[in-house]
C-alpha cells in the first residue's frame, strides 16, 4: 500500500510539472484599496454571466505591477489595480517584457483622511501642520532643514491640542502610504518658498525632504489592515489613523475624520475635489490577453457601466468616489477600444 | 548511636524547609496552569461572543407575485427579479415615492435577493403565476441593526442607517415581517463582498483539498524516510548531517517554504496561481519533517527485543519492519501525522507567495481550480471595511478551531486507544 502510494505521488508530481495550465478565469491582482471595488465588480460579473468568477488578489499597487510587467501568458495577470498611476520605469519595464499594449482605466477617486476616535476632540489640521508633525526633516526655528524635533502637536502649532503625536498608517509598500505622501506631506512641504525654490535645482534632494515619514516612533506603522488601525484608534483616544475613505464611511459611528484645510472628508467635497488628499484609482489591463482569456471585455463593460461605478452605481455604496460624466465617458470608451496607454 | 539520632534530627529540621518547597512549586506550577487557562478562556469568550451571531442571519419577508409575463419558463434566468423584488418593496410601503428614497428602500434586502428568487423558480416552476410570500435575505446593515450593533439612540449621521429606513424597519417588524433564523448561507456559500451572502464553504473544500494533497505527499514519504533512517541506514557521519538538518527544517519559518514555492513550483515548473496543488505541495514540505521526526520517535519506542524475536524466528529485515515494527508504531505514527495536517491547516503566510490569498466566490472542484483556505478567509475578512464582517471573522475562526479541536482530539483518542506500554 506504502509503495502504491508512493508511485501515484510521484507520478502525480510529475504529470503536473512543466504542463502550462489553459486558464479560463481572469486573473486580477493589484492595490488592497482598489480591491473591495474590484472584488464587487467581479462577484455581480460572476453572477450575472456565464464566464467564471475572476480570482482577485491583493497585492498591493507596486507589487501588482510587478506581476503584471513580468510579461505575456497565461500564467501572468490579466489586469492589475492601482492607487496611483503607473511610473514611466515600470511602463519600460512591461515593454521590455513584451508586455505592449496595456489599456489604462481611471476607476474613480479615493480620499485619504486622517482620523481619530470620536471620544476626543476632531481637528482642523492645515497640510503644512501635517508636513511639520510627520515630515521626516523639517525647518528648524532658525530655518534650517532638521530632523523632526516636535513631540506635541502644540508644538507643531501653538493652536493644536497639548498631546503626543502618534499616528498609525499604512507601510511604505501600500499606494495609500506613497499618496499620503505625496498629497499632504509635500502639499504641506512646498509652502515653505525656499524648499519649493529646491523642487527646480536638487529634485532628489526636495524628495527627499517632501515625502519621507519621519521614523522616529511617532508615526506608527500598522501594516495594511485598516480595520486594526480603526480598533487601536477606539483604544486609544489620543492617535490618529491614515486610512481611506471608505473605512471611515464604513466606520463613522467610531472615528471622525479631521477637517483639512477647513474642508471635512465628505463624500461631496472629495468628488468635487475640494478635499486636498484625494487620489486617484486606476486599472491596467494588458490587451493581449482579450481573447485569449474569456470575459476581459466584458468584466470591463461590467466595471465601466453606469449601474456600477455611476453617480448611485454600486460601488458608491462600497466608498468609491465616482468621476464626472464626461471623464467617466472618456474612460468607457478607452475601455471598450482597448486605447494603448500613452504617458 | 548519637550518630543517627543528629542524622534524623537533621532531617527533621530540614523537613519543614523543603515541604515549604515543594508547597511553593505546587503553588507556581498551579499558577502558571491557571494563567494559561484564563488566557484561553478569555480568547474563546471573545471570540464565542463576537461571532456566535453570525450562526444567525435576519430574513426579511416579501410578497411576490412571479409574473408570468415576465418569466419565460424555458429562459428562467433572463427574467427581471431584482425587479419582482422592488415591485414587492414599494408594495409594501405605497408611500414611499421620491427615487433617493426608493433607492434606501430597496437597499432593505440584499443584492442576493433576487437570485434566491432564481434558484426558488428553478426548484419549482409552477410558482410562476402565482403570489407567494417568500423569507429573502436581509442587506447587512439591517442583519446588524437587528442583532443590535447599530444603536438608534446614535445621531443620525453616525449610524448607517437612517431615521426613515429605521422606520420601515420598525413597520416591517410590527408586521412579523423580520425574523433571524440559523444562517445555512454561511456554512453553503463561498466568499462574497456582501457580507450577508459570505460563506466558509469555499475555502473549507480549499483547505480540504490542499490538506488531501499534503496528506498524500507527506504521509508516505515522511514515514519512507523515518523507517529508512530508523531501521536500515548505517549510522554515520552522512546520516547525522541528515538528521541535524531534518530538524533544523521542522524548525524553518513557514514562509520560507512559500517563498521556495512561488521560486520552483510557479515560477521554473509554471504550475497554476492560487492552487490547492501547489498549497498541498508547499505545506508538505513543511509538514514533512514534522511526520519523520513524529514517527522516528514512534519506531525508537518500539523495544528491540520484537526486533530480535522476529529474526529470531527468521524474518527478513524487511517483514520485521513491515510485519512487526511498522504497525506497533503506528499510533505514534498517525499521532504526528495529525499534529503536523493540523498545523498545516492553520498556516496562512506560505500561501500567501503562491497567490491562495485570493477574492475567490466560486467553490473549488478540483485540485488545480483556484483556492483560498480557512485561516485566509479569516485574514481577509479581518481585512474588510463593512462591519458585518467584524462577526463573520470571529464565527470562521470558531469554524477553523472547531476543526483543529477535532483533529487534536483524533490525536488523543488514537494514542490512547492503541497505546502499548512496554
Amino acid at each position: 500500500m506504502l509503495r502504491t502510494s508512493l508511485s501515484i505521488a510521484a507520478i502525480a508530481s510529475l504529470a503536473f510539472a512543466g504542463t502550462a495550465f489553459a486558464r479560463d478565469q481572469i486573473r486580477i491582482v493589484g492595490s488592497s484599496t482598489v480591491y473591495p471595488f474590484a472584488t464587487t465588480v467581479a462577484e455581480q460579473f460572476g453572477k450575472a454571466t456565464n464566464f467564471k468568477t475572476p480570482v482577485v488578489e491583493a497585492t498591493g499597487s507596486g507589487g501588482g505591477l510587478k506581476l503584471f510587467c513580468t510579461g505575456v501568458g497565461v500564467e501572468t495577470p490579466d489586469i492589475t489595480n492601482a492607487s496611483r498611476r503607473i511610473k514611466m520605469s515600470e511602463v519600460k519595464k512591461c515593454q521590455k517584457n513584451g508586455v505592449t499594449g496595456v489599456t489604462e482605466v481611471k476607476v474613480g477617486y479615493d480620499g485619504i483622511v486622517m482620523a481619530n476616535s470620536k471620544a476626543s476632540k476632531k481637528l482642523d489640521l492645515t497640510r503644512k501642520q501635517i508636513y511639520l508633525a510627520l515630515g521626516k526633516t523639517v525647518p528648524g526655528p532658525d530655518g534650517k532643514l532638521i530632523a523632526n524635533p516636535n513631540k506635541k502637536w502644540s508644538d507643531v502649532d501653538p493652536s493644536l491640542p497639548n498631546r503626543k503625536i502618534e499616528v498609525l498608517g499604512p507601510p511604505p509598500t501600500s499606494g495609500t502610504r506613497d499618496a499620503f505622501a505625496e498629497l499632504a506631506l509635500e502639499g504641506g512641504c512646498k509652502k515653505f518658498p525656499f524648499i519649493k525654490a529646491m523642487k527646480k535645482k536638487d529634485k532628489k534632494r526636495y524628495k527627499a525632504i517632501c515625502r519621507s515619514v519621519r521614523e522616529d516612533g511617532a508615526y506608527i506603522e500598522a501594516g495594511e489592515n485598516d480595520v486594526l488601525i480603526i480598533r487601536k484608534l477606539e483604544a486609544n483616544p489620543n492617535a490618529f489613523g491614515v486610512f481611506g475613505y471608505s473605512f471611515l464611511d464604513q466606520n463613522a459611528d467610531k472615528v471622525q475624520g479631521s477637517l483639512i484645510e477647513g474642508k471635512p472628508p465628505t463624500f461631496e467635497n472629495i468628488s468635487d475635489g475640494k478635499y486636498p488628499v484625494s487620489r486617484a484609482l486606476y486599472l491596467y489591463v494588458k490587451n493581449a490577453h482579450v481573447g485569449v482569456v474569456p470575459g476581459i471585455k466584458e468584466y470591463l463593460a461590467e466595471f465601466t457601466s453606469d449601474k456600477a461605478w455611476g453617480d448611485e452605481g454600486y460601488l458608491t455604496d462600497k466608498g468609491l468616489i465616482p468621476m464626472p460624466s464626461a471623464e467617466r465617458r472618456k474612460f468607457k470608451a478607452d475601455a471598450a477600444n482597448l486605447q494603448n496607454l500613452k504617458m | 548511636m548519637t550518630d543517627s539520632r543528629s542524622h534524623s534530627e537533621t532531617i527533621k529540621a530540614s523537613l519543614k524547609r523543603r515541604n515549604a518547597a515543594e508547597r511553593r512549586f505546587r503553588f507556581y506550577g498551579m499558577l502558571a496552569i491557571s494563567f494559561a487557562v484564563a488566557c484561553l478562556g478569555i480568547l474563546f469568550f471573545t471570540i464565542l461572543s463576537k461571532g456566535i451571531s453570525a450562526f444567525q442571519q435576519t430574513y426579511i419577508q416579501i410578497d411576490i407575485h412571479f409574473d408570468s409575463e415576465q418569466i419565460d419558463p424555458k429562459k428562467l434566468a433572463d427574467a427581471n427579479y431584482q425587479g419582482l423584488v422592488k415591485k414587492s418593496l414599494r408594495g409594501l410601503f405605497p408611500e414611499v415615492k421620491s427615487r433617493r428614497d426608493k433607492k434606501d428602500l430597496y437597499k432593505l434586502v440584499s443584492s442576493g435577493a433576487s437570485y434566491e428568487l432564481l434558484d426558488m423558480v428553478r426548484k419549482d416552476p409552477s410558482l410562476i403565476g402565482k403570489n407567494v410570500s417568500v423569507w429573502v435575505t436581509a442587506d447587512d446593515d439591517v442583519d446588524m441593526f437587528a442583532k443590535g450593533f447599530i444603536r438608534r439612540e446614535l445621531p443620525e449621521n453616525e449610524r448607517r442607517i437612517s431615521n426613515k429606513e429605521l422606520s420601515w424597519i420598525d413597520k416591517l417588524q410590527s408586521e412579523q415581517r423580520v425574523k433571524k433564523i440559523f444562517n445555512t448561507t454561511f456554512f453553503s456559500a463561498g466568499d462574497s463582498r456582501e457580507p450577508e451572502l459570505s460563506g466558509v464553504w469555499g475555502a473549507a473544500v480549499g483547505s480540504f483539498f490542499t490538506l488531501l494533497v499534503t496528506l498524500i505527499l507527506a504521509f508516505p514519504l515522511g514515514v519512507a524516510g523515518a523507517i529508512y533512517l530508523e531501521e536500515f541506514a548505517p549510522k554515520n557521519r552522512l546520516t547525522d548531517m541528515i538528521e541535524v538538518n531534518i530538524n533544523n527544517l521542522a524548525a524553518v519559518p513557514s514562509i520560507v517554504f512559500g517563498l521556495l514555492g512561488l521560486a520552483i513550483f510557479l515560477n521554473f515548473l509554471g504550475m497554476p496561481r492560487s492552487a490547492p496543488l501547489v498549497g498541498g505541495v508547499v505545506l508538505a514540505l513543511m509538514t514533512l519533517p514534522t511526520i519523520i521526526i513524529a514517527a522516528r520517535a514512534a519506531l525508537k519506542s518500539v523495544p528491540q527485543s520484537i526486533r530480535e524475536a522476529a529474526v529470531g524466528l527468521g524474518a527478513s529485515r524487511n517483514q520485521v519492519v513491515f510485519h512487526h515494527v511498522l504497525p506497533l508504531a503506528m499510533p505514534g505514527v498517525l499521532t504526528g501525522t495529525i499534529i503536523g495536517m493540523a498545523r498545516a491547516l492553520g498556516e496562512t503566510a506560505p500561501l500567501l507567495m503562491i497567490g491562495m490569498v485570493a477574492f475567490i466566490v466560486d467553490i473549488p472542484g478540483g485540485i488545480t481550480d483556484p483556492a483560498t483556505a480557512l485561516p485566509v478567509q479569516i485574514y481577509l475578512w479581518a481585512d474588510s471595511p463593512e462591519r458585518a464582517f467584524v462577526e463573520r471573522t470571529s464565527a470562521a475562526v470558531i469554524v477553523l478551531v472547531g476543526f483543529l479541536m477535532t483533529m487534536n482530539v483524533l490525536a488523543a483518542v488514537l494514542r490512547k486507544k492503541f497505546e502499548r506500554q512496554w
